[in-house]
């Protein structure tokens, strides 16, 4: 079931095209990436998802719905460049967004105060947004995003200007969202983070998707008969028409050895040659990483 | 609706609470005060430099003493100094100037000087020599008790003003009232305007570049963001307003009682009856002194009255309805603005457009005071991007009701179409980043759907 779909969205400025019959579909309880280079229309996509701007034409439906104005109580939203007020003490601004979202004043007080335990930052209820560091005002951010517990959740660029530390912080809050409940969709360029977290992810590039679908399944997809294998000592596979080599190196009394099969070519066959070999260590389906998809796919189309 | 007011409710108490309102706040009343309040005595007691004029006479005597010295002037006669002489070294001699009278153009006497003499010295001298010369004349027809027969038919003329309204009814006035109630209507509506007006767009462009606006815009729509930008400025407007009047008034009063009463009424009739004697040429009995004084009083008294005869709910009620419109209308435009730039730097070529009007409008209105009636005044009173000041330099002198009414009629509707327009502009400008935008861009703007 989707928790949130677009269908067939297209959305032009003057003659400028910035989506062109995009489509996604996000299944409840995961962690959906929207990947592509700068300028492919992610953050149209995004704005359009939470109603800043309208489609010229497609449908959006959430929950099976049409997606409503009073839906943006279910949408979190945190955008790429940050977005606080200078002057204003950090605790007053986290409840003002919480009450554009529509909670309460006393509830949003309450969930506030969780919040602020939980990220550790009470202390900063009466600082001012300047006078925290990046890192820091990311945390604020990140708290009034999520503080309407909504249905959805949209980062953009989560992670940028986070140390590893709280960078692992945020993560972890993330995967606890989920765990809770809530579906996130993340645009990034961050292709590390995408395999570790993303169940699900599109690649659009320019104004068009181009690839879509379960991060595990297209990795393998891509894989195309790849393999790697390590084998003890310093051992030479030879080519015999079956397959490629494509990579054979000597590392730490070890060798590695990548080779591509070049037709049907069965995984025990492959196996009894390297056998035949030299003592093998390991033998694995060589996944290409999502970087590498990425870059190829951008461009192979460009 | 509830979102709004919580907007609403932010941007005023962000402001309310800053330490640059409430300096402001309590400050500008006493600057206001004070000048009210300095500037007559400043004007009183006079603060220029004592000057030294000498008086050169060709061939006789007979103007020799007519011109009395004042506050600020001595006359100091030379007679049998050759003209020719004195004007080369009247500046090394420590005189301001020479004063040169010929009994061949007596009605011209010529002042040489190093710099512009002052309007004030120019009429002294005038007054003093025009009494003097037809006093001459008059001596001639050889009329017995010449000068208590002058003090009898010495007469002041001073008009009353009553205004005449739709039902006939008459009120006394007062053109110098209705003058400061013009200035001072007309300047506070231009400095309300353009500093809340500012006020907006500085906000809009803080939402912008700290990127703000983002956030709020995915929980409301950026009509309800600006117009509840809009809203709570001017309740921060309206809110230190009726500060500053209370302020002020509190404060003029208390000076009044304080210093006023004690100290400088007693120096104002002092002045008062210097200024009467000085005309009489010293030679007031004391009865006339205290005689001279009471109509002077009564006067300030009628002053008060004439004041109080302006129709103040009319104007107030105009400077209310003006400001709020007129407010509206420039601080969408300037919500506009602050939505198509960057940075504040980048506002200069929007700002011309916007300030032009204005200060149309007030140079208008500072010359309507002269003219109130006048074609310009109708037509600029009319004009809704100047209406607001221009009417309310205006009213004190009295407008004929359809003309505020068509005035008011064509400030709604304009504002209305201002802040749809501006609403348009502001969507899609405050999502747009590093470009720098041009009349051509905000045109198509405004034309983008949905």
């Amino acid at each position: 079931m989707s928790l949130f779909e677009a269908k067939n969205v297209t959305k032009q400025f003057g003659n400028f095209k910035a989506l062109d019959d995009v489509s996604i579909s996000v299944p409840e309880k995961c962690i959906y990436g929207l990947l592509g280079p700068n300028g492919a229309g992610k953050t149209t996509l995004i704005r359009i998802i939470n109603q800043i701007t309208g489609p010229d034409s497609g449908e959006l439906l959430l929950n099976g719905k049409k997606l409503l104005p009073d839906d943006v109580q279910y949408i979190g939203y945190m955008p790429e460049e940050r977005g606080l007020y200078k002057k204003m003490k950090v605790g007053e601004q986290a409840l003002y967004f919480a009450q554009l979202k529509g909670l309460s004043k006393p509830e949003a007080m309450k969930r506030i105060k969780y919040w602020f335990k939980k990220l550790d930052i009470v202390d900063w209820w009466g600082k001012k947004a300047e006078e925290l560091s990046k890192g820091m005002q990311q945390k604020v951010q990140f708290l009034t995003t999520v503080l309407h517990e909504p249905k959805l959740i949209i980062f953009d660029e989560p992670f940028t200007g986070f140390d590893p530390v709280n960078a692992n912080i945020i993560k972890n809050e993330i995967l606890f969202l989920r765990e809770r409940g809530a579906t996130i969709i993340f645009s990034t360029h961050n292709m590390s983070s995408v395999e570790e977290l993303c169940d699900n992810i599109t690649l659009i590039n320019k104004a068009k998707t181009i690839l879509e679908g379960k991060v595990s399944e297209i990795r393998s997809k891509w894989a195309a008969n790849e393999y790697e294998l390590v084998l003890d000592g310093n051992v030479k596979i030879h080519e015999n028409g079956k397959y490629n080599i494509l990579n054979q190196e000597f590392v730490d009394n070890k060798t590695t050895v990548r080779l591509k099969t070049v037709s049907d070519v069965s995984v025990n066959e492959i196996l009894n040659t390297a056998m035949k070999s030299g003592n093998l260590i390991s033998f694995n389906p060589a996944l290409p990483s999502m970087n590498e998809i990425f870059i190829r796919v951008v461009e192979s189309r460009n | 609706m509830n979102k709004v007011f919580t907007i609403i409710k932010r941007e005023y108490l962000t402001r309310v609470r800053k330490k640059s309102f409430i300096i402001m706040t309590i400050l500008a009343p006493l600057l206001m005060a004070s000048l009210v309040v300095v500037m007559p005595l400043m004007m009183m007691s006079g603060d220029k430099d004592h000057k030294k004029i000498a008086v050169v006479e060709e061939i006789t005597t007979d103007y020799i003493n007519v011109i009395p010295d004042t506050k600020d002037e001595d006359f100091v006669y030379l007679p049998g100094t050759d003209i020719n002489d004195i004007i080369k070294s009247f500046d090394t001699l420590g005189y301001y100037g020479v004063l040169f009278i010929s009994p061949r153009a007596l009605t011209s006497p010529i002042l040489y000087s190093k710099s512009q003499p002052d309007i004030g010295l120019l009429d002294h001298i005038s007054g003093s020599m025009e009494k003097e010369i037809e006093k001459n004349k008059l001596k001639e027809y050889n009329i017995e008790n010449l000068d208590s027969i002058l003090k009898q038919i010495r007469t002041r003329v001073n008009p009353v003003t009553n205004l005449v309204d739709e039902a006939g009814v008459t009120t006394e006035t007062s053109t110098g009232i209705a003058m400061a109630l013009a200035y001072i209507g007309g300047f506070l509506m231009y400095l309300l305007v353009f500093m809340f007006g500012a006020q907006v767009m500085r906000g809009v462009i803080e939402e912008k570049t700290s990127r703000v606006v983002e956030v709020i815009v995915s929980s409301v729509k950026p009509a309800q963001l600006m117009l509840g930008k809009i809203i709570g400025i001017a309740l921060v407007g309206l809110t230190q307003f009726m500060i500053w009047i209370f302020l002020t008034i509190a404060t003029v009063a208390i000076v009044k009682t304080t210093i006023l009463e004690k100290t400088n009424m007693t120096e104002m009739t002092q002045n008062i009856t210097k200024s009467v004697m000085e005309q009489n040429q010293g030679q007031v009995p004391a009865d006339i002194k205290v005689a001279e004084v009471s109509p002077q009083m009564a006067e300030f008294s009628k002053i008060l009255d004439n004041a109080m005869n302006q129709n103040w709910l009319l104007i107030i009620t105009a400077f209310i309805f003006y400001f709020v419109t007129g407010y509206l209308l420039y601080a969408s435009v300037f919500a506009a603005i602050g939505s198509a730039v960057d940075n504040e730097t980048e506002t200069q070529q929007f700002m011309l457009p916007v300030t032009i009007p204005i200060i149309l409008a007030l140079m208008v209105a500072m010359g309507t005071m002269q003219n109130p009636g006048s074609a310009i005044a109708f037509w600029f009173s009319i004009i809704p991007l100047t209406s607001p000041i221009v009417m309310m330099a205006r009213i004190p002198f009295g407008v004929p009701a359809w003309q505020i009414i068509l005035s008011m009629s064509i400030m709604v509707i304009t504002f209305i179409a201002f802040v749809w327009m501006a609403a348009k502009v502001y969507r899609t400008g405050i999502l747009m980043y590093g470009k720098k935008t041009s009349w051509k861009e905000i045109w198509k703007w405004l034309r983008y759907a949905g």
